[in-house]
């Protein structure tokens, strides 16, 4: 499930949202189309979260918490979108690198491609 | 013709861990030394409004106060709620409803990080189990995207966390009195990159409150500061704020500080560049490093230069946060706003002894917090 990422546009101006919108932050016009996201996108900026978040609500992966990297991701129709960040090296993640999406439940999640080629997954629990 | 608006009385509680002391009681700390400096009575308020995040109710403080019967309205708006207490203080001067008025936050947080619910910001409590509900994040993110964009160094960081350690080691009101060292800084434990244990501010205990009167009881009180302007203002579309599932719309987010900080300047009839003194909110030094730009003090870029020249420190051109700000003082959310015009009040007055400017005539105070909202105020002697 959740290979693609489900948003919003407004019929009235065209702004994008996600999670999809009731009405719309720009224009204030209550009509919206559902559409599906780009699964690639840029990393707008990042951090790393270097310690276990609060407990609950965070829920650590089965192996104990390992530092994981989070931040906005650009997609093409114009919305930066909030995610879980996979790579090999959070250095990867820097100077608007370009990621896929690899999961969008529980949360948005998008891998480098070096992570997406070997299959390493760091951070929270998918 | 509305009257203009004063500062008279200016109050803290101490800030930092006080064991067995309520929130309520440092707001009555707070009311009673603001009461005194303006010379003024619990009697005399005719109108007051405040509020804490998590510490109580304001209008309760009559019960210790006393039962005047005076309209009192509880306010409650995130980090802005002190802000927005004195705007409506500022605003019941101004319509002539009262002469003096009280504007009054507090808070007492629990150690540790705040700990908020998905629910509460609308988001699924998939984002809390993800560990997405951390608020340190949303810092980490705004700034280094704004590093990368205008080369603003991981030093600069340091210096600004440094300096607010020294200015509060200046205060005998802060929490943290001990300077730290920018190589220390640097290297302590990183929170969220590139952001350090001590580059934030802690969730922390405090009371502040401010009496506001019209001109001509500010006449009869003297060491009266004008309220030259004032604004609070919400986010605009495409803001970036903390426990944002997304950032709608391209380019250059908006900013709801710039907003509020321009409305204020205009109502003052002043510019950035007019101002001796100022306070910024400084939720971690990153935060200041920006605000310096969206209130106009600067370009984007240029506080690489500003900060290492010293031009922000108590001798510098444009000091700000002189009573150690958030970082030294801690983040008791309803208090952190009044606070920061007590300090502009006490600058102004020529009052602030060790930390003292010399002979500032303009000052400026810019509260932030989520989920966006901001309230600036200008203040002159």
């Amino acid at each position: 499930m959740g290979r693609s990422l489900t948003g919003s546009r407004c019929l009235h101006c065209a702004t994008v949202a996600f999670p999809p919108a009731r009405g719309c932050q720009s224009c204030g016009g209550s009509t919206q189309e559902t559409i599906a996201l780009g699964s690639r996108g840029t990393v707008w900026g990042f951090t790393v979260q270097r310690f276990a978040p609060k407990s609950p609500p965070y829920v650590e992966p089965a192996g104990g918490f390992v530092p994981f990297a989070v931040g906005y991701v650009e997609l093409p129709e114009g919305v930066k979108v909030e995610a879980v960040l996979d790579c090999t090296d959070f250095a990867e993640l820097a100077g608007d690198a370009e990621v896929t999406l690899v999961t969008a439940h529980p949360v948005p999640r998008f891998a480098t491609d070096r992570a997406l080629a070997g299959s390493v997954r760091t951070g929270a629990p998918t | 013709m509305s009257t203009g608006v004063s500062v008279v009385g200016a109050g803290l509680s101490r800030f930092g861990r006080q064991p067995g002391r309520t929130g309520r009681e440092l707001a009555l700390d707070a009311v009673n030394a603001a009461l005194i400096d303006a010379g003024l009575a619990w009697t005399d308020v005719q109108v007051a409004f405040g509020g804490s995040d998590g510490a109580g109710l304001a209008d309760t403080l009559v019960a210790d106060l006393g039962l005047t019967g005076i309209p009192f309205t509880n306010v409650k708006n995130g980090c802005a709620t002190g802000g927005s207490a004195l705007m409506s203080a500022v605003n019941a001067i101004r319509s002539g409803s009262a002469e003096i008025a009280l504007a009054v936050g507090f808070d007492k947080h629990p150690r540790g990080a705040f700990d908020p619910r998905p629910e509460d910001w609308g988001l699924p409590a998939a984002y809390g189990e993800a560990g997405l509900m951390v608020t340190t994040q949303f810092f980490g993110i705004k700034i280094a995207r704004y590093m990368r964009e205008h080369g603003i160094s991981e030093r600069t960081l340091a210096l600004v966390a440094e300096k607010a350690y020294r200015n509060g080691a200046l205060n005998p009101n802060a929490w943290r009195r001990e300077v730290i060292s920018a190589d220390e800084i640097a290297a302590a434990d990183m929170v969220n990159d590139p952001l350090t244990r001590f580059m934030f501010c802690s969730p922390g205990e405090g009371g502040a409150a401010i009496v506001v009167t019209s001109d001509a009881v500010a006449a009869r009180l003297g060491r009266a500061v004008r309220l030259l302007g004032a604004a609070v203002r919400t986010r605009r579309f495409g803001s970036f704020e903390v426990f944002s599932p997304s950032i709608q719309g391209t380019g250059v987010p908006s900013s709801v500080s710039a907003d509020a900080a321009a409305a204020a300047f205009a109502a003052a009839g002043v510019g950035p560049a007019d101002v001796d003194v100022a306070q910024l909110q400084d939720t971690e030094s990153g935060a200041e490093v920006m605000h310096l730009a969206e209130c106009g003090f600067c370009k984007d870029g240029e506080q690489e230069a500003m900060v290492a020249a010293g031009e922000t420190e108590i001798g510098g051109r444009l000091p700000v946060n002189t009573d150690g700000g958030c970082i030294a003082n801690g983040e008791p959310i309803g208090a952190s706003g009044l606070r920061q015009v007590h300090e502009i009040v006490t600058q102004l007055r020529g009052e602030a002894g060790e930390r003292q400017v010399a002979s500032p005539r303009i000052g400026f105070t810019h509260v932030y917090g989520a989920p966006g909202v901001s309230a600036c105020t200008v203040l002159a002697v």
